[in-house]
Order: C-alpha cells, then sequence, then structure tokens
C-alpha cells in the first residue's frame, strides 16, 4: 500500500467536512444532516467562547476532581525490571473513567442548544453511567441504549444507571453489543431530532463528533504531558492506551503527535485471536468502509456487512474506530497492536496485586501491552499509559472466570 | 435520468394519477421467491420497484425492514445477488423502472465504478444510498448521475427552505418525501401536513414528488396520491411477507399470492387518488 505524505502536524486535522485524509466524515440520514450542521456551528462557537471554557473547567475540577494524578508505579516497574512506568489516573474520576470528561463537555452544549432529552449508547456502561450522571446533574430525562448481552455482562452499571434516573433500553439486534446500541441511539435520534441530544460515548461517528469528543478527552494528555515534565523534566518515550471506539486514547495521544521522541502505541482487543471472527481489532484485521457516519477501519465480511467482534472487555467490543485513528494508523504515526482476552486478564490481576489498583479490562489491554514492552526497555527510559477505568463493574465477571465464585 | 423512468412518470401523468412505488427487501426470503415477489410487484400494478440491498446494520430502518434484511442475509443474499435479481426481471420486463435502496457500505466494498458499471448493465435506473447526503455526492452520486443512473434523494421534514436547494441540486428521477422524522414502519402523520411540504418542495423542482415512510394502506396511497405525483409503500409489504413466512422463516405457497393481492389494492388506491383530489 502506497503510503500518504506525512503532514507538517499530526495535530491539525479534520478539515471542514470532517476528513482526516480518507477517513471520517458525514454519513448519515438527511434527517439529521441539519442538526449535525447546527451541532457543528455551536460546537465551534463554543470552544471560543470563554465562558463555555470557564464552566467547563470548574466542572472539572470540582465536579469530575481534575486533574487526575500521574502516578509513578514503583513496584510494578521493580518487578518488570525495565523502563519505569506512569499511570494516568483517570479511573479516579468520578464515575470511574474518562468517559466523564467528554460528557461534561456534551452536555453544557446540549443546553447551549437548547435540548431538553440525552440519549447515549453504551458498551461497558462506563459512558452509559457518565450520560446518566452528567443528565441528573443538568436536570435532563437520559435513555441509553445498551446490548442486551452487555446489559448481563455489566449489570452494576446497570443498576447505577437506573439509580441515577436513566432508562436502559436493552438492544436485542444483532449480537447485543455496542454496534447494536449505536444503531438504535440513531434510530431514537432520527426519530426525536427536534428535542434529542446524541451524546455520543467515543471519538466516532459523523463529524463533528470525532473532533469533539477528541478536544474534551485531550485534556488527559496535556495535564499528563505537564506532570511528566514535573515529575521528570522530560517526556515519555512511549505513550500506550487501550482503543475502543479510541476516546481515550486519542485523549492522550493527541497532545503528544507532534513530540517527535515520544512513540505512540494503541492497544486493540485481540479477544481469543485474530485467526478467527472472535476479537475486535479493526486496525490490525480489518479493511475501510462506512459505519455509523464516518469512513473507518471495520470487521466486515467480502459484502460490506459489518461483523460482531468478541472481546472480554465490553468496552472494546465494537467493530469499529474513530476516524483519527485509521489515519494515524495509515500515515504511520502511532502503532496499533492486539491483546488476547487472556493476557489483559493476567495484566488485570498483576496491577491489582502490586499496586492495589483494581483496573477495568479495558485499559488492563494496554496495560498488557506495557508489561511486554517495559523489560525490553532501558531503566532510564519512562512509559506513559493511560489508566482509563477502574474495575468494579468487572469484577464478576473476572471471578467468575477465575472460578472464585462469589 | 434514464428514458425508462421518464418514459414511466409521462406515461403515468397522462392517465392522471400518481405512481405507485413498491419496496421489498432483495433476497427475502430466498433469492428465487423474492424473484417471483419482484415479478408479482410489477403485475399486480406497481409502476417502479425499489430493491432493497441488506445490510447488517440498517441504521434507519424499523424492526419489519431490519428483519427482512437478516432473513435475506441468512439466505445469502449480497449486493452482486441483488444485482443479478435486477437483471433476471429485466429480461422480462424493458419497462419497469428499478430502483436500488440501501446503504453505502456495500457499494463502497463493491467498488463505486464496478458497481455503476454492472448496475447499468442489470437494468438498474437509480439508487437511493441513505446515508449518503449531499454533503458526500462525491462518494457515488456524482459518479452515477454521469453514468446516467439517477441518484433519488430523502428529504425530509428537517430539510427546511434553506437547504432544500442544496438537496434537490443533484438530485435525479424523482425526490422522495419522507413523511416524518423517524424510521421505516412508523405511524403516518396528519396527511394535510403532508401536502403542505409537497408543495414546498414542488416549488423548488420540476422533479416528480413520491412520498414515503407510514403508507400502508390504500386509503393513504389515495390520500396522499391526492397531491403527491407518486407513493411508496414499504414496510407494509415486507410485513405480508414475513407474515406469510413458516417458523423457520422459509417462503410458503402465500408468500407470493399474499404480497399481490396487497399490492393490487395499493394499486386500486393510487388509480382513485386524483378522483379523491377531484371530489
Ligand atoms: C474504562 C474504559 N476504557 C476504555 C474504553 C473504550 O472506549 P474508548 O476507546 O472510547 O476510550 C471504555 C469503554 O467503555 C471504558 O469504559
Amino acid at each position: 500500500m502506497n503510503q500518504p505524505p506525512k503532514p507538517n502536524s499530526f495535530r491539525s486535522g479534520p478539515d471542514e467536512e470532517g476528513r482526516f485524509g480518507i477517513f471520517g466524515g458525514r454519513f448519515v440520514a438527511e434527517t439529521l444532516m441539519p442538526l449535525i450542521l447546527d451541532l457543528q456551528d455551536e460546537w465551534a462557537r463554543a470552544k471560543n467562547d470563554p465562558a463555555f471554557k470557564a464552566e467547563l473547567e470548574n466542572l472539572g475540577r470540582h465536579y469530575i476532581g481534575r486533574p487526575s494524578p500521574l502516578y509513578f508505579a514503583e513496584r510494578l516497574t521493580a518487578e518488570l525490571g525495565g523502563a519505569k512506568i506512569y499511570f494516568k489516573r483517570e479511573e479516579l474520576n468520578h464515575t470511574g473513567s474518562h468517559k466523564i470528561n467528554n460528557c461534561i463537555g456534551q452536555i453544557l452544549l446540549a443546553k447551549r442548544m437548547g435540548k431538553t432529552r440525552i440519549i447515549a449508547e453504551t458498551g461497558a456502561g462506563q459512558h452509559g453511567v457518565a450520560s446518566a450522571t452528567v443528565a441528573a446533574r443538568f436536570g435532563l430525562p437520559c435513555v441509553v441504549y445498551m446490548g442486551a448481552t452487555d446489559v448481563e455482562r455489566q449489570a452494576p452499571n446497570v443498576f447505577r444507571m437506573k439509580l441515577l434516573g436513566a432508562e436502559v433500553k436493552p438492544v436485542t439486534a444483532g449480537h447485543g453489543t455496542l454496534k447494536d446500541a449505536m444503531n438504535e441511539a440513531l434510530r431514537d435520534w432520527v426519530t426525536n431530532v427536534d428535542s434529542t441530544y446524541y451524546l455520543i460515548g467515543t471519538a466516532a461517528g459523523p463529524h463533528p463528533y470525532p473532533e469533539m469528543v477528541r478536544d474534551f478527552q485531550a485534556v488527559i494528555g496535556e495535564e499528563a504531558k505537564q506532570q511528566m515534565l514535573e515529575a521528570e523534566g522530560r517526556l515519555p518515550d512511549l505513550v500506550v492506551a487501550a482503543v475502543g471506539g479510541g476516546s481515550n486514547a486519542i485523549g492522550i495521544f493527541h497532545p503528544f503527535l507532534d513530540d517527535e521522541g515520544v512513540r505512540i502505541v494503541g492497544v486493540e482487543a485481540g479477544g481469543k485471536g485474530l485467526d478467527g471472527d472472535e476479537h475486535c481489532a479493526s486496525l490490525t484485521a480489518g479493511s475501510p468502509g462506512v459505519l455509523h457516519g464516518n469512513r473507518t477501519y471495520l470487521l466486515q465480511d467480502g459484502d460490506g456487512q459489518i461483523k460482531e467482534g468478541h472481546s472480554i472487555s465490553a468496552g472494546l467490543d465494537y467493530p469499529g474506530i474513530g476516524p483519527e485513528h485509521a489515519w494515524l494508523n495509515d500515515i504511520g504515526r502511532v502503532e496499533y497492536v492486539p491483546i488476547m482476552d487472556h493476557e489483559a486478564l493476567e495484566a488485570f490481576q498483576i496491577l491489582t496485586r502490586l499496586e492495589g489498583i483494581i483496573p477495568a479490562l479495558e485499559p488492563s489491554h494496554a496495560l498488557a501491552e506495557v508489561i511486554k514492552r517495559a523489560p525490553k526497555m532501558g531503566k532510564d527510559e519512562i512509559i506513559l499509559m493511560n489508566l482509563s477505568g477502574r474495575g468494579d463493574k468487572d469484577i464478576f465477571t473476572v471471578g467468575k472466570i477465575l472460578g472464585m465464585g462469589q | 435520468m434514464t428514458a425508462r423512468m421518464e418514459q414511466r412518470f409521462a406515461d403515468v401523468a397522462a392517465e392522471g394519477r400518481p405512481v405507485l412505488v413498491t419496496y421489498f427487501m432483495g433476497g427475502d426470503p430466498d433469492f428465487d421467491t423474492s424473484l417471483a415477489i419482484m415479478k408479482a410487484l410489477q403485475q399486480a400494478g406497481a409502476d417502479i420497484i425499489e430493491l432493497g440491498v441488506p445490510f447488517s446494520d440498517p441504521m434507519a430502518d424499523g424492526p419489519a425492514i431490519q428483519l427482512a434484511g437478516q432473513r435475506a442475509l441468512k439466505a445469502g443474499q449480497t449486493l452482486a445477488k441483488t444485482l443479478e435479481l435486477a437483471r433476471r426481471f429485466r429480461a422480462d420486463d424493458q419497462r419497469t423502472p428499478i430502483v436500488l435502496m440501501g446503504y453505502y457500505n456495500p457499494i463502497y466494498i463493491y467498488g463505486v465504478e464496478r458497481f455503476l458499471t454492472d448496475a447499468l448493465e442489470a437494468g438498474v435506473d437509480g439508487m437511493i444510498v441513505v446515508d449518503l447526503p449531499p454533503e458526500m455526492d462525491d462518494e457515488l452520486c456524482i459518479p452515477a448521475l454521469a453514468k446516467g443512473i439517477s441518484f433519488i434523494r430523502l428529504a425530509t421534514p428537517t430539510t427546511d427552505d434553506r437547504r432544500l436547494p442544496k438537496v434537490l441540486e443533484n438530485t435525479s428521477g424523482f425526490v422522495y418525501y419522507v413523511s416524518m422524522t423517524g424510521i421505516t414502519g412508523s405511524a403516518l402523520p396528519d396527511t394535510s401536513l403532508i401536502a403542505g411540504a409537497v408543495a414546498r418542495i414542488k416549488a423548488h423542482t420540476s422533479l416528480p414528488v413520491c412520498v414515503g415512510f407510514g403508507v400502508k394502506t390504500a386509503d393513504h396511497a389515495r390520500a396522499i396520491g391526492a397531491t403527491a405525483d407518486g407513493v411508496v409503500v414499504g414496510t407494509a409489504i415486507v410485513n405480508q411477507i414475513a407474515s406469510s413466512l413458516t417458523e423457520e422463516g422459509r417462503a410458503t405457497e402465500a408468500t407470493v399470492p399474499g404480497v399481490e393481492a396487497l399490492v393490487r389494492g395499493l394499486a386500486a388506491g393510487v388509480r382513485a387518488a386524483r378522483l379523491a383530489a377531484a371530489e
């Protein structure tokens, strides 16, 4: 494959049509088009509005608990015997993951646009919980679409959403996972365009969502950069994050994209291995196609039908990936690698025992990659990993697999 | 636009009635039955046939058409086989326009140029691709127009006067007015609202305006046909097919005749439409 030419900056996308190279765009039904254009205008105004920025910062500090700490994982580092490992602790945020950063930003936009109802899709339930949380905080009704399979395997989060006053609608179409939940959310949106704001939970979907979600999540990388300079006086050698739709990853990657010495690795869900269909590695094993409003890498068959993926982690169980990642992959700036279910499970246990931190299964994928790489790196090298969420929601799944009973 | 489409609208207009556009899912419940259904639609009085291309993720469709697509995919339907359906129908009928309706990804994966060549060769006259708004015209619309295949656009209640010219700019064949904000198979809104919307669109274009989403009965067809140039019926036909199948989703003896009877009623509805308007 011939590689597209390298741009002067890796941070200038998307263009006005919402494209990152050939990826991105606005592939939506006409009914939604006027709304998406409105959103784009509102977002353009809001991001240059000092009052909007101030409100975002204020809520970030006092409601989410930002800045999240940068933590040197001393025992893990010693155990692996190589590079120094730092975690950006997004799992300490209110609601337990990075998802809240985006939700606060988008609900402020929804308010500005005069919308009176929030809908969201969720896989692991982290985005659903974050959406239900901000909806409660701002007094708006909230409907969360969640695949029926995920409703089962992420039961604690379903309960939390309900307590927060959201209506959780299980989706049985397809395999009942994140992709199907997103289809159903889009059907709701197209029906209730006037009143409803669709709070997309990852850096995917039609323009301007991938850009907007990235900008709301970029606070992760901006803080981490500053904190790393304070802790070590220099930038990390390697930045690692797990990639589902790609929001926590693009959030930590983006501020480092133009720093030449920083290697960047995104970790996809390798599931049970890339040989069969039981994985969610859209970049490593998929091909470009069009789904959910954007062109990106997808798991699909020769007829363009989208395949259901598999991952032990509901939050990575999506057959696509945000368009900016597709572009960063093709242009060679970021390397994407798969991690298998069992490797993530092992990493989950290592972190829990060595550092007393129970990670979510999603960042456990990133951690498994860190565990592979750190021993091969020098003791003077530095790894920064996005610890995107805590594992409370996963303890029953993991306990069951490990035969711990309940 | 193809000569066939133009001729059909002219002929029907000369009869003083709206056109009846019928949608069904290619390959539902299997290839052979759906070819028989396609022929039955024409024989029962459909003027234009919308041939659905199944897609795994039909984001603008309600449960009925979602399930039809799943049945078709399970029976092995592909875009190539849907083009084959068109080709087989066209071998016996050179006059009824065929419009493919579906989502972009199967076409993108097939390859746009190859698709347009094969579609033209199969006797396809137009296409409706739900997830390609005017902002994405370079993808398929412009290449299709260059080949002489109509690109039929959806206009919706959210398409205001400011946006309408953009939506109509590269539209050809006819304009498909979606009667509501919603998915296929929803309830039909007040027909007087629809009449107003049709009038608004006609003020911007000389193309025929057909109305769809929610049209289920001969009475609906008659009421909407009183002001629109055509009515589109989809979910009612798909439901008729579904209700005739075995529990495993296989065709029965009732499948094709059931569709034929339904469409005969709808055809009578559009034939009564202008009489209704004149009352
Ligand atoms: C903790 C956590 N990390 C990562 C993800 C994956 O999403 P994204 O790739 O958008 O960060 C999820 C999704 O639910 C999550 O809950």
